[in-house]
């Protein structure tokens, strides 16, 4: 498993190669530049110059890639053109943990929800229970993040002003560079946005155990499980559990798509100083080093988060080894 | 002349078989007599018992018709201001003055009465939101269609040809795939949105040329056709790996064997033999993502990059509204729900779609 792990990582390397030319392509490509303007006015010609020449963007596009990609290989993302008191490392340690604590917790959200209400959807089939969970995840599903945050800051935030509306509650320094303090303004303040990105989510995992429950209960070895006299929840948590659980595997590559385009929504409309807000928010200003950096370190999360999921897939199916 | 008898034959054949395609085994499913009837017919009949499926499907033809005859159907125009009636809440009468008259739909109809009441209130430039609405099913459905055409046909190609190449082609057209894969959609579509818009901002230049006309092209769709290119571009990656996999099965089948024996050419196998095999599921895939496109153009427009103003885009009306979330809520909630119900009636009829033409679902739901 280790060479397997480590032969898919040294495979993604060209792969993010790939994707860094992209993007700085892309970028480049964009009419306009970062120094057009200052406030509404344009920036006289002569001040664009100097500035372009302090952060080299007078240079060759080939020889601009060649210096940011050094850069980033000891760990600098370069500078922000709008600030000279911080760079686009600093951002990205203040932004990076908020985004990633957002998308956990409603992974997490998601899970603890979708797997035990799309289990119990499967083993009362065709009740009421079972009705209810399908619609209520079809409606999850259905609602979009756009609408169901702003519905949750209306209820939950305004008529019965229970939690806050906006604003992160952890703040730098976090623990280990990530992680928030658990304290109480932290929880408040998460639990809107956590829901909000994690109802989608959990209405897909309950769609799809139960859809993998029901195809597993059918199978001839939870037949011969119970014949043999095993405990009904025996039955249903050594063997047919697991099985279940590889569809609901196979959809967490899209799913951690879900949760990047999710969390840019949700940081926009919780005002929470995440990447995805960064990103949107320096689009227009053209901050080349930022948005290269920002789009390279979700497409590096989605490579490390597909190649987790391959990892769960031999774990939970042990027909599969990758050798 | 006998080749080519042979090949006419090898297409009924397969035609045959297409309707078998994906709908095989049905004559295993419990109790269903399939005598005379097609296996489309019995999926077809399937769906309609499934109740919810039904109605999606009818509120999303009607939506589709709403769409198309937007003006007939919404008393003002979306882009009229009545600045001084800005914000007002749903069902507020008009103080009709007589130079407004002239502007309802429709005045002089038995439903002028409601000429005279903003249904669902309106924004903050005082235009008609009911009204604004109703045109907003313009951009979503429109979007939805066009998306979903563009990543079926990009991708059943690329996912057929892949399929059906060699090993060192095929290898090499799924890597690029691989590898668009691992890139973030949301930011690269929204830098490429950046990019449409800032080169459409900068005018269209005098001298005949592609990209003039693309420019002049977009501009009179309101900005819909850059919106077009930047949700296609990218979301046929799906569909090309599943087109890939339906192809790769299909390939070594006796069918396409005895295609290849009498002599038919690739491109004959690929679109007379192998394509309308694959299309079913395809079809059926791609309904499900319906959805995802309306939801990616929302939210667009609710960054600013969607369609041109004043043309109405729910994304661009909820973030129009959500600055006085607390005060007017229902600038929020209207488009909100329109874009709600219309993703849900998408679910309802996708899922139907699937139960239906998939045998292992039978009985299921």
């Amino acid at each position: 498993m280790t060479k397997y792990i480590l032969r898919r990582l040294l495979v993604s390397v060209p792969v993010v190669f790939a994707m860094i030319l992209a993007t700085f392509a892309m970028i480049q490509a964009l009419p306009g530049g970062p120094f057009d303007n200052v406030g509404e006015r344009a920036m006289p010609e002569q001040v664009r110059i100097l500035m372009e020449r302090r952060y080299g963007l007078d240079k060759p596009l080939y020889e601009q890639f060649f210096l940011y990609l050094g850069n980033l290989l000891q760990g600098d993302f370069g500078p922000l053109l709008r600030s000279t008191s911080q760079d686009v490392n600093d951002i990205v340690g203040q932004t990076f943990p908020v985004s990633i604590q957002l998308g956990i917790l409603s992974l997490i959200l998601g899970f603890v929800i979708g797997i035990p209400a799309g289990v119990l959807a499967a083993l009362k089939h065709n009740s009421l229970v079972d009705h209810t969970a399908t619609f209520v995840a079809v409606l999850g599903v259905s609602i979009p993040n756009l609408v169901l945050g702003p519905l949750l800051i209306l209820i939950f935030g305004v008529y019965l002003d229970w939690f806050p509306i906006a604003f992160w509650g952890a703040n730098p320094p976090f623990i280990l560079g990530f992680l928030p303090r658990p304290t109480v303004e932290f929880w408040t303040h998460a639990v809107l946005p956590t829901v909000t990105l994690g109802t989608g989510l959990s209405a897909v995992i309950a769609r799809l155990t139960r859809a993998g429950l029901l195809d597993v209960l059918n199978e001839d070895y939870i037949r011969t499980a119970r014949a043999k006299g095993l405990k009904e929840a025996l039955v249903i948590n050594r063997h047919a559990l697991r099985n279940s659980l590889i569809p609901v595997v196979t959809i967490l590559g899209p799913l951690l798509a879900a949760v990047v385009t999710g969390s840019l929504i949700t940081e926009l409309i919780f005002a929470l100083n995440g990447m995805g807000r960064q990103f949107v928010g320096s689009v227009q200003s053209r901050e080349y080093f930022l948005l290269t950096s920002l789009t390279l370190i979700y497409g590096v999360l989605l490579i490390l988060g597909n190649l987790l999921v391959d990892v769960m897939y031999a774990w939970l199916d042990p027909r599969i080894r990758y050798d | 002349m006998a080749t080519e008898r042979g090949l006419d034959l090898l297409d009924e054949v397969s035609k045959g078989d297409n309707e078998g395609g994906a709908l095989k085994d049905l004559t295993a499913g419990p109790a269903v007599s399939s005598k005379g009837r097609s296996p489309f017919q019995d999926a077809w009949r399937e769906f309609r018992r499934n109740r919810i499926a039904v109605i999606g499907m009818t509120f999303i033809m009607l939506v589709t018709l709403v769409a198309i005859f937007a003006p007939f159907v919404t008393p003002y125009s979306f882009a009229t201001q009545y600045t001084s009636y800005s914000r007002q809440k749903p069902l507020t009468p008009y103080i009709i003055t007589p130079e407004r008259l002239p502007d309802c739909h429709w005045g002089g109809t038995p439903l002028q009465p409601l000429c005279t009441f903003y249904i669902t209130g309106s924004d903050s430039l005082g235009r008609d939101l009911f009204s604004r609405t109703i045109y907003g099913t313009r951009v979503s459905m429109s979007v939805a269609i066009v998306a979903a055409t563009v990543s079926i046909v990009i991708g059943s190609v690329y996912g057929t040809v892949s399929g059906y190449a060699s090993n060192r082609v095929d290898n090499l057209m799924m890597r690029l795939v691989d590898f668009l894969y691992a890139i973030p959609l949301l930011p690269i579509i929204i830098l490429m949105q950046v990019y449409f818009q800032a080169i459409s901002r900068r005018g269209i230049g005098s001298e005949p040329s592609l990209m003039n006309s693309v420019l002049e092209l977009n501009k009179l769709s309101g900005g819909l056709l850059f919106l077009f290119i930047a949700i296609g571009a990218l979301n046929w990656i799906g569909m090309a790996r599943l087109a890939r996999g339906q192809v790769l099965s299909y390939k070594e089948k006796e069918f396409v064997e005895a295609a290849r024996a009498v002599g038919a050419s690739d491109t004959r196998i690929i679109f007379k033999h192998l394509m309308p095999n694959i299309v079913g599921p395809l079809l059926i895939s791609e309904s499900l993502a319906l959805p995802s496109y309306i939801f990616l153009e929302a939210v667009l427009s609710f960054i600013g990059l969607g369609v041109n103003p004043p043309i109405p885009s729910w994304g661009s009306m909820i973030n129009d509204g959500y600055q006085g979330l607390r005060s007017n809520p229902h600038l929020v909630l209207v488009p909100g729900i329109a874009l709600t119900v219309l993703t849900l009636a998408f679910n309802f009829m996708g899922d139907g779609l699937r139960d239906a033409f998939d045998p292992r679902m039978r009985g299921r739901h």
